[in-house]
């Protein structure tokens, strides 16, 4: 059992946690993900792992609630305990001094990119964040960014706040100032990353982007989160997640990830229809009777 | 002796057949297949062993189980002691009954089988391992005084369980990690329910944890911890990887990365380990009801995986061989009961692409007819293609079932590790040593894909290794890293 120390909403639907899970957070390095099982009869999800405290024994996972798993962790309070969790997994970034980078996330792929463009910043490069959200609720971290050195450029669609438009019309004209650009990192929906491809590739601007492949094991067992990338095929777990954007193949990524499309959409609905049916604000023990796949609420366990 | 029919009568005894779900019945569930012999059943059959005074039975078996002797206790209806005495050399006796190649191994070599039908070995094995544990009465084998020496496995599929066992036995203090959340490797997320129920390797399990060895699920070594790590940090005297043979092997052909694609490791790992069959779990997997499917291999793999989407509904169920039903690896019991089922063998066939709808999904696979010709190294005959025979066939799900190959997690992170030219860790055949001090490594992660037995085996011969190592300091033999 993994024991929840701290967890708060940031945004609707976006919540931060600090987890207990010493062995990962000792080892943890930018880019790198957990997946976590967050009940007994639960799928196994992938999640980056935002931030670690060695110290404390903790990691900071921020989720975005998009379907019935990620839904369902995002009732999870501190002192809850989820059953399984594994890491760090995958590639971490690579980081060297490359000079000026544009770091761009996508709604919660700024949770995801975050850690990075602060390894890219204590790198020594000068880190410039495009991050973008639906509405001014949904952009992510921008005081945290700025508090570590990052220049930040906000993007909402409905220009609630910051310029209003996509991360990548924000990118576009960046790139026509003419100011130098040594290397790109994209991180958000896969048609996202593809635009920012698109707009590097003509440039050679080195660019990474980071795939949300469907994964299980996250260890190479399965192959499910495969990518088809002009040198092959490449598992997205352990070859990735970061991938050299020029040369990914979006069409099939974005075909993959919706192959469960129709379960996913049912789960959701009967979560959410469990969820209305419930007339008291959740608590404890409401949880326990909406959800009875979280199980008997754990409180303050360890693993 | 308690066998005192005379051995002409023994040979009039006909094989006991093994009781089975009918197989109208049985392609719609996920219980077992077999249901095991009857206490009548099991001694009628162990009557009919010869009790040869040099029993060939027993030189088939890897690990050279004491047939005639657990066979003679069938017969006195000794079923506890005929427990013991597998149990002697064989420490997984309700798993190996279940899923050994029998045919090749103890049955093969059994001198019966020269004139009529072997000795049914595996079954008669699988009914006391039963007995025993549906009697609940396997007593803890005894444990040696603590002797503070730590030991790690990493892994725990039969290798490292079955040394996980020996070392406990002596008194050392046994971890396993496991990278799962579940414990029992390809036993678990591998080998279907209807064929091995996964409550027989949570007992087996269950057992070795009353022993005393900690568990610890979720802990992939390379990366949560490395082997250097678990030595020079956590104060492991001795480490054993017995990380299998994970990574799946895919044909290359363009189309393999549609939707609809499937290895055969995670196909299986979604409804084995995740459920995916269960609507009560959350995993989702190809809904297979009423379209047509094709499996791609002729092993146990690509068998477990045709015969698992004819039980989630699938119309028809293809398994395309390259070679003919004759040179297919798989348990013959497993090639029988395929077609019982229903499976539809379509042999001398080789994928050449996956073929994709408008909409970007899979629709068919496109096979080319081979001819088999001169036996290759591994002494089958190899197939050549027929060039122009090209012809589709519509599926909309295929399963990808070619074999595994090392994971190199493990490899990668421990520079001083040798590894063949394939990535398997290098390992002197004898002692199972390493070229690095105090690491051992024993099953598929040596062997490649191999069977639970010889991984069984080669897990004990590896605990034995590092009992002596742990006692007297000595490194078997050094070998370049
Ligand atoms: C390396 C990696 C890192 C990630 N990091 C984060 C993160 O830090 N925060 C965050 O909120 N999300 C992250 N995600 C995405 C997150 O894993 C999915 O949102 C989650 O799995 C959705 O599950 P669900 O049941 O809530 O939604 P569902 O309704 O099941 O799925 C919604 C969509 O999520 C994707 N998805 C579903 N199941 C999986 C799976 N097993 N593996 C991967 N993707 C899946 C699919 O594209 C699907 O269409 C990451 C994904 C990857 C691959
Ligand atoms: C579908 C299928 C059907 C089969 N059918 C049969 C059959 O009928 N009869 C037969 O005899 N054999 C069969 N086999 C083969 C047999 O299962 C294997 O040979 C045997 O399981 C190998 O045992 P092992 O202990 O070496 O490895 P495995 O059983 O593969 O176990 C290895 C374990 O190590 C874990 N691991 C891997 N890397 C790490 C890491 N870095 N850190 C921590 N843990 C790690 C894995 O998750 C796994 O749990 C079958 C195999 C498959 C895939
Ligand atoms: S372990 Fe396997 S080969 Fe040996 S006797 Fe038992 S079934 Fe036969
Ligand atoms: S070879 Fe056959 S008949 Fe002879 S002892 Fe073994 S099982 Fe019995
Ligand atoms: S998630 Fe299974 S191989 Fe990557």
């Amino acid at each position: 059992m993994f024991a929840i120390r701290a967890a708060c909403f940031l945004a609707p639907d976006i919540k931060r946690f600090e987890i207990e899970a010493p062995r990962v957070a000792r080892k943890q390095r930018a880019g790198q993900f957990v997946i976590v099982r967050v009940h007994e009869r639960g799928e196994r999800i992938p999640l980056t792992i935002a931030g670690s405290d060695p110290g404390a024994g903790t990691i900071t996972l921020i989720v975005q609630g998009i379907g019935k798993t990620t839904k369902l962790m995002n009732t999870l309070e501190a002192g809850d305990a989820i059953p399984d969790l594994v890491g760090p997994l995958g590639r971490p970034t690579e980081v060297e001094r490359y000079g000026t980078v544009v770091v761009i996330g996508g709604g919660v792929g700024t949770a995801i990119a975050y850690p990075s463009a602060l390894a890219l910043k204590a790198a020594g490069n000068r880190v410039i964040a495009i991050i973008g959200g639906r509405t001014r609720e949904l952009v992510l971290l921008e005081p945290e960014l700025r508090a570590g050195g990052v220049e930040v450029v906000v993007v909402t669609d409905d220009g609630s706040y910051g310029q209003k438009g996509l991360v990548t019309d924000a990118l576009r004209d960046r790139i026509a100032t003419g100011e130098q650009i040594d290397r790109v990192l994209a991180i958000g929906p896969v048609r996202m990353m593809q635009a920012v491809a698109e707009l590097t590739r003509p440039l050679k601007i080195p660019t990474v982007v980071s795939l949300n492949a469907l994964m299980v094991d996250g260890t190479g067992m399965c192959g499910g989160c495969r990518v088809q990338t002009v040198d092959g095929p490449r598992f997205a777990c352990v070859d990735g997640p970061e991938f050299d954007a020029h040369t990914v193949d979006y069409e099939i990524l974005a075909r993959r990830n919706r192959m469960y499309a129709e379960a996913e959409a049912a789960a959701l609905r009967s979560f959410l229809a469990a969820e209305a049916a419930a007339e008291e604000p959740p608590g404890p023990c409401q949880l326990e009777a909406r959800h009875p796949e979280v199980g008997p609420r754990i409180r303050g366990g360890t693993s | 002796m308690s066998n005192t029919l005379p051995p002409k009568e023994r040979l009039k005894i006909p094989r006991q057949p093994m009781p089975e779900q009918e197989p109208h019945e049985r392609r719609h569930n996920f219980l077992e297949v077999n249901q095991g012999l009857t206490v009548l059943g099991a001694t009628t059959e162990a009557l009919r062993c010869l009790e040869c005074a040099k029993p060939q039975c027993s030189d088939g078996c890897p690990v050279h189980v004491k047939i005639r002797e657990f066979v003679q206790l069938v017969t006195a209806g000794e079923f506890l002691k005929a427990a013991a005495k597998i149990r002697e050399d064989n420490v997984l006796p309700a798993i190996t009954g279940r899923v050994c190649p029998q045919e090749t191994q103890c049955e093969g070599c059994c001198i019966l089988g020269k004139k009529q039908e072997p000795l049914a070995i595996g079954y008669l094995e699988r009914f006391v391992a039963d007995y025993e544990r549906e009697h609940g009465q396997l007593g803890l084998p005894e444990r040696q005084p603590p002797t503070g020496k730590k030991v790690a496995i990493v892994g725990s599929g039969p290798a490292g369980l079955s040394a996980a066992g020996d070392l406990i036995r002596a008194g050392h203090d046994v971890t396993v990690f496991e990278a799962l959340h579940e414990l029992g490797g390809v036993l678990i997320y591998g080998i279907p329910e209807f064929r091995l129920p996964k409550e027989i390797v949570r007992h087996e399990i269950e057992v070795l944890r009353q022993m005393g060895i900690r568990f610890e699920t979720n802990v992939v070594i390379g990366k949560t911890v490395t082997i250097d790590e678990l030595m020079n940090d956590e104060g492991f005297d001795a480490v054993l990887v017995a990380t299998g043979a994970g990574l799946p092997k895919f044909l290359g052909v363009p189309g393999e990365n549609l939707p609809g694609v499937y290895s055969a490791n995670e196909f299986l790992t979604r409804v084995n380990l995740m459920h995916a069959n269960d609507p009560t779990y959350d995993e989702p997997v190809f809904d297979c009801r009423g379209r047509d499917v094709a499996v791609i291999g002729g092993g146990n793999t690509a068998m477990d995986a045709v015969r698992t989407a004819l039980r989630l509904g699938a119309r028809k169920a293809y398994l395309v061989y390259r070679r003919t039903e004759k040179e297919m690896p798989a348990r013959a019991e497993e090639l029988k009961h395929a077609k019982q089922e229903g499976v539809e063998l379509i042999c001398l066939a080789n994928p050449v692409a996956f073929r994709e709808d408008e909409k970007g999904n899979l629709c068919a696979i496109r096979l080319q007819r081979m001819e088999l010709g001169e036996p290759d190294a591994s002494g089958r005959a190899s197939p050549r293609p027929i060039p122009g025979s090209e012809f589709d066939l519509p599926v909309a799900m295929a399963v990808v079932a070619l074999g595994t190959s090392a994971n190199p997690l493990v490899q990668a992170s421990t520079p001083d590790l040798g590894t063949d030219r394939r990535g398997y860790i290098a390992a002197d055949p004898t002692s199972l040593c390493t070229s690095k001090r105090g690491v051992f490594a024993a099953g598929d992660i040596v062997t490649g894909s191999a069977t639970v037995i010889l991984a069984m085996a080669a897990g004990r011969r590896a605990a034995a290794s590092i009992l002596r190592y742990l006692e007297d300091g000595q490194w078997p033999v050094v070998l370049p890293a």
